[in-house]
Formats: structure tokens, C-alpha cells, sequence
């Protein structure tokens, strides 16, 4: 059976070239950086042009690159190392469709004191710039909105939010871990603070990240230890994993038109003929402002996992954000800030693509996905009724106490 | 990935006797769509009063789909009173087990059938007093203690495993912690015990360090999701003395919560002498 994998927002596979890149530096290239001996100092200069290839793909200044373990390290790392900065000031402000990596290192911080302000989204999963102006105070330490959701791909404004916090005098920080290497992003234009990257998600292996920290930034280190990365991350460097990152994001900044046109025109295809063939059937999230990858879609009266299990049998890697599949009992925090209809909520599937995808992956979903939802359809009790035209009071809603209660 | 046993698969690719029998003599329906999982139940009896026919139509992830197969297959041929004693464990085993978040799963069977079989006798399903205890899965005192006895079921996380009560907004965690208390007496001392060394007194000042940290890890997050909050005045001796803030400061169920989720918290995790009082602005 062959491995149709449309699920990059979740990992990417690693570009043959960059692990080709990575190999040396696993054997003969062993030495410290900062080793004052020309065997380390070799490394150095590798580890030099990795920094040069991160900060191209963002346009930003090699000095301004911190090396990390992974995105929710830099994640972490840019609230404390800005709350440590900043301690006189006990407010926070982020999205209520923040990956965890941002939200319950807030929900963490308000057990802990500190003021949360979670903006809300709309059915489009855009937020109300208007709700953000208004939340700044005095006391806001730091403004966290990432540039695009992982599960849906919307697309925030994110330069003009980055504006109108820096007027405000306020360090705004974003979670880019799914926009770099996706989408065009340019420090050299852009107001923003500190961003966020992951190197797997763009296909670098697990276990690297990046942070943005711009040239000036009140920013105290999360990871303390060594002097390396200029004071602002301890730890020996992850050499080989920090040069297959440079090579990766040198590869992402080949292939981005590549990104933008022809996977983009993959994803509409796939996304138009789902919409045709099946009926009930919503896309989730503004279409307009979204990821050239991804499309998630919700089909009603089903349950997700449920749809995940018979794809994966045919071979086909997506993910959804079912309550079932997140092993947690509801839905998916960022479907229900946008208030998806509860018919459709337990129903979703994303499918992210990326370079590596062909017209006949996006086909082979395209025959192969109508039947499985048909399947499901006729086990699902609501489906008939639907089609029928019959009212489907408390047992579609669980309005009605008398529905739950079987004791 | 969960990691479900081969039967389980197999009953969620095949799965058996999938539809609605015509003219029904008994129908069970139980879950709802916004819950994420929900089964139709329907059945006819042969002239001995056995099940002759039974079949389900379910809403749900692969294990609910996989369990309501297997409720229909242990359920066939079966006489009612045979039926009745199908408990969710059964349901379970004969799939080879269930992973323990999905054991909800088992439960929603084995309650779509004796919803179906009360249906048969034409009872209402509901008769006796309850009270809503998961407001977020609309889960009742009776069907967390019944399922908690059957179960044996000692902690929260496992009420929520088997019931899927508590695992949204958390409010209901003391209330859980109550029936679970009624149930099985006074959680045995154990973990208590452990945190704090037997007969070890604490000073003045590592009894506040440990109140305090205990507020904000067990005590403060499930309060807060749910819009309120609490702040430590005071500590006289072995009185703790707080105010409510939030919506906890006119909730009529909030001196419930004091005495039997942070005054039972705190004397588990700093010392069982301690006593929770409000104090009133």
C-alpha cells in the first residue's frame, strides 16, 4: 500500500539533502564551536552559514537568530525570557486559537498571578483588531498572536497587529511555527518583535527551532547556562541539527513559489472536489486569508477519528481535530472559538500537503474519501434523519436532559 | 494513535448487525451529536422472548462504533433478563479491551441497552431524583456512582474515563470527588501521608509555602476555568481563611466547594487538620 501522506502541518519529512547536510557532523565534524582549537573552530564556521540561511528565509539579520530545541521552546522561551524582562508588568495577551505551546504556558502564568487576556475569533477564525487595541493597558508585559494557525491555516494580519502593538510600546511575539517556509515573511518590513520557527515542520528533523529576537529587545535567557548563542540559550550547540535547519530553510526558500502555486493548486483541487462530491460538507476557516497547504474540513453527522481510521486504511496520513483524537473529550480548542456548529465540530479532517505532494495523492483522496463518508453516514444515527427531514430535537443537541440520563 | 486491540478493529471495519429493525420492540437511544458520540439501539423478541434481532446505528470513534457491534452480537438470542446482566466490562472483554479514556465507550452500550429494554416494558427511562453533575456531557449523580461502583472506580480521571463526566470544564471535579467520597468512604490516607512525613510538624512557614503552592497547582485552574477565583487571606493556626472572587463569590454551591474540593485538597496535600473558612467582604 502506498503511504499517501498529507499531514505536514503535524511533521515533515526531512529533504534528502538535508540529512545528506546533517551526516558529517554526526562522525568526523565532532567538535565543540567554541573550542579555541581549529577542530572546533571548523564547526563554527558551519554552524555561521546556518545562521546566515535562517535569517535569509525571514530577512532578518544573522546576529538576531537564537537557536533552540523546538518551536514550544521558543515559545517559552519568548514570554519568560520577555516576562523576566518585564517584572514589574503582569499582563498577557493571546489568542484564545494559540497552539498549546503558547496557551497553557498562559494558563500556567495566570495560576501563577498574572492577567490573561484571550482575544476571541470570529466564524472565520479572524480576529476583531478593534478587541486588541482595546485590551493594551499599561501593565500588558507582552502581545503573543501567531501568524497562522496550524489546524485551520488562517492567515492573521499579523504585521498590522504587530503595529498596533508597537505603538503602543508593547514586545509583540508570534508564533510563525507554521507560516516560515510556507508563506513570504520579512523581518526587514515588519514590526515584529520575536518570532517563532520549527525546524520539522519545514523539513529539518525533529528536535531544532528557532527564535527571532530583533536587534534591540528587552529579552532575559529561559535556557540559562554557557555563553553560547550570545548569551541567550545556553547549552552546547546541536550542530548537526542546527545545519540540517540552514540547509532546510535554504530548500523552503527554493521551493516557496513552488508552495504557492503549484501545492496551492493541489490543495484547491483536492478541496473543490471534496466540496463537490460530499455533501453537508464546510470548510473551516477564512479561505481567502489561509495557508497555500492546508484545508480543514468538517463533514457533518460523523465523528472524525472514526474517518482517520478508514483513511489510514487506505493508506492515506491526516489528522482532525475531533474530540476522540485528541484523546481529551471536546472537540478542538480552536473549532470551538469559532463556534463550528456542533453537527459539524466532531467531524473535522485537516490535510496540510507540502512539495513532496503529487497530483495523484490529491486524486487518490479524492476517490477513496466520498465512500468512507458514505460508510460512516449509514452507520451515523443522524444522518437518515437528516435526510429524511426529521426533526432531530434532543438526541442531535443533547439539549435534553432525558437523552443523558440512562442511570 | 490509540492502541486498539485487532477485535476492536475488525468490529470497527465490519462492523455487525449496523441499521434499525423494523417495527422495533424496544428503542434505545443514548448520547446526543454535541457530545461526540451518541447510539441507536432497536431490537424485536421471537415468540420464546428471546432477541431475535438487533441492530445499532452509532455516532462515535472507531471503539464506540466497534462496542455497539459488540453489544449486538453478545445481546442476540438472548431473553431480557439475560441481557439486562451485560455489563460494560463484558462489552469490553469481548473486544479484547478497550483503551482506558475510551471505557466510555463500553458504558454508552451497555446504557443504549437497557434504555432499549425499559423502552420494551414502556417505562420512562427517567424515574428517580437526579441531579446534573457534568453540565458540559450532561452526566447525573446516579450514573457516576452506579458507574463507579460497577467499576470500581476510585479517582476522577477514571470517572471520566468510563462517564466522560468531568473532562470539560472541570467545575464538576469536587462534585465528583463527593460521590466518589460517598461511595468508597474517605480516600484512604495513603498520598497523603507520602507528601507529608508521618507525624512530621510543619513550621509556620513551610504550612503557608505549601498552601499557597498547592492553591495554585490543584486548586486554582479548575476554579478559574470555570470564572472564578479565590484568594488566601489569612492562616491562623490550623484555619485557612479565604475570600471568593469571581463568580464563586455569589455562587450558591461555592461553600460546597470550600469544604469538599479546597478544604479536601489542602488537607491531602498539607495537612489533614486544616479547616477552610470564608471570609465574607
Amino acid at each position: 500500500m502506498k503511504t499517501i501522506y498529507l499531514d505536514n502541518n503535524a511533521t515533515t519529512r526531512t529533504a534528502p539533502e538535508v540529512l545528506e547536510a546533517m551526516l558529517p557532523f554526526f562522525a568526523d565534524l565532532y567538535g565543540n564551536p567554541s573550542s579555541m582549537h581549529f577542530f572546533g573552530g571548523q564547526v563554527a564556521r558551519h554552524l555561521k552559514t546556518a545562521r546566515e540561511q535562517v535569517a535569509a528565509l525571514i530577512g532578518a539579520h544573522p546576529s538576531e537568530i537564537v537557536f533552540t530545541s523546538c518551536g514550544t521552546e521558543s515559545d517559552n522561551a519568548a514570554i519568560m525570557g520577555t516576562l523576566y524582562s518585564y517584572p514589574e508588568k503582569k499582563h498577557l495577551v493571546i489568542s484564545r486559537v494559540e497552539h498549546p505551546a503558547v496557551l497553557n504556558v498562559a494558563h500556567h502564568l495566570q495560576a501563577r498571578g498574572y492577567r490573561i487576556t484571550e482575544l476571541k475569533v470570529d466564524g472565520q477564525g479572524q480576529l476583531d483588531l478593534e478587541e486588541l487595541r482595546q485590551v493594551l493597558t499599561e501593565d500588558t508585559a507582552l502581545v503573543s498572536i501567531m501568524t497562522a494557525n496550524n489546524e485551520t491555516g488562517v492567515i492573521f494580519p499579523i504585521d498590522e497587529i504587530a503595529a498596533i502593538v508597537r505603538e503602543r510600546g508593547i514586545p509583540f511575539h508570534t508564533d510563525a511555527v507554521q507560516a516560515v517556509g510556507k508563506i513570504p515573511m520579512d523581518m526587514g518590513r515588519s514590526p515584529i518583535d520575536m518570532l517563532s520557527l520549527s525546524g520539522h515542520k519545514l523539513h529539518a528533523p525533529k528536535g531544532i527551532g528557532a527564535l527571532y529576537i530583533r536587534k534591540g529587545t528587552r529579552f532575559a535567557p529561559f535556557v540559562v547556562g554557557g555563553h553560547q548563542e550570545a548569551g541567550r540559550r545556553g547549552g552546547t550547540e546541536n550542530v548537526p541539527y542546527i545545519i540540517g535547519l540552514g540547509h532546510a530553510t535554504e530548500f523552503c526558500l527554493a521551493h516557496l513559489e513552488e508552495e504557492n502555486t503549484r501545492v496551492r493548486a493541489l490543495r484547491d483541487r483536492l478541496e473543490t472536489a471534496l466540496l463537490e462530491r460530499i455533501p453537508n460538507t464546510i470548510v473551516n476557516g477564512d479561505r481567502q486569508h489561509r495557508l497555500p497547504n492546508t484545508t480543514n474540513l468538517s463533514f457533518e453527522y460523523i465523528e472524525g477519528e472514526s474517518i482517520l481510521m478508514l483513511l489510514s486504511d487506505e493508506g492515506v496520513c491526516a489528522s482532525s481535530g475531533s474530540a476522540c483524537t485528541s484523546g481529551s473529550l471536546q472537540p478542538s480548542h480552536v473549532l470551538r472559538a469559532m463556534g463550528v456548529p456542533f453537527t459539524a465540530a466532531h467531524g473535522s479532517i485537516r490535510f496540510s500537503l507540502s512539495i513532496y505532494n503529487t497530483e495523484e495523492d490529491v486524486d487518490a483522496v479524492i476517490d477513496v474519501l466520498p465512500p468512507i463518508i458514505q460508510r460512516l453516514r449509514d452507520i451515523s444515527p443522524f444522518w437518515q434523519d437528516y435526510v429524511d427531514g426529521k426533526p432531530m430535537d434532543a438526541f442531535l443537541t443533547g439539549g435534553d436532559v432525558a437523552h443523558h440520563v440512562h442511570g | 494513535m490509540w492502541d486498539y486491540t485487532d477485535k476492536v478493529k475488525e468490529h470497527f471495519l465490519n462492523p455487525r448487525n449496523v441499521g434499525e429493525v423494523e417495527n422495533p420492540d424496544g428503542v434505545g437511544e443514548v448520547g446526543s451529536l454535541a457530545c461526540g458520540d451518541a447510539l441507536r439501539l432497536t431490537f424485536k423478541l421471537d415468540e420464546q422472548g428471546r432477541i431475535q434481532d438487533i441492530k445499532f446505528k452509532t455516532f462515535g470513534c472507531a471503539s464506540a462504533i466497534a462496542s455497539s457491534s459488540a453489544l449486538t452480537e453478545l445481546a442476540k438470542g438472548k431473553t431480557l433478563e439475560e441481557a439486562e446482566k451485560i455489563s460494560n466490562q463484558d462489552l469490553a472483554e469481548f473486544l479484547g479491551g478497550l483503551p482506558e479514556e475510551k471505557m466510555h465507550c463500553s458504558v454508552m452500550g451497555k446504557e443504549a441497552l437497557e434504555a432499549a429494554i425499559a423502552n420494551y416494558h414502556g417505562e420512562a427511562v427517567v424515574k428517580e431524583d437526579f441531579e446534573i453533575v457534568c453540565k458540559c456531557f450532561g452526566v447525573t449523580d446516579r450514573e457516576i456512582e452506579r458507574v463507579a461502583r460497577e467499576n470500581r472506580l476510585t479517582t476522577i480521571e477514571e470517572v471520566t474515563d468510563y462517564t466522560k463526566a468531568g473532562g470539560g470544564c472541570q467545575a464538576c471535579h469536587p462534585k465528583i470527588a463527593h460521590i466518589l467520597e460517598g461511595l468508597w468512604g474517605k480516600q484512604p490516607p495513603e498520598p497523603a501521608e507520602q507528601r507529608v512525613a508521618a507525624g512530621k510538624k510543619l513550621s509556620n512557614l513551610q504550612k503557608i509555602r505549601l498552601i499557597q503552592e498547592t492553591l495554585e497547582r490543584e486548586i486554582l485552574p479548575p476554579i478559574r476555568s470555570d470564572g472564578g477565583d479565590l484568594e488566601l487571606i489569612d492562616i491562623d493556626g490550623d484555619k485557612v481563611l479565604v475570600a471568593l472572587r469571581g463568580t464563586c463569590s455569589f455562587c450558591p454551591q461555592s461553600s460546597f466547594t470550600l469544604k469538599h474540593f479546597v478544604e479536601a485538597k489542602l488537607r491531602e496535600f498539607v495537612s489533614p487538620d486544616l479547616e477552610v473558612e470564608e471570609v465574607k467582604p
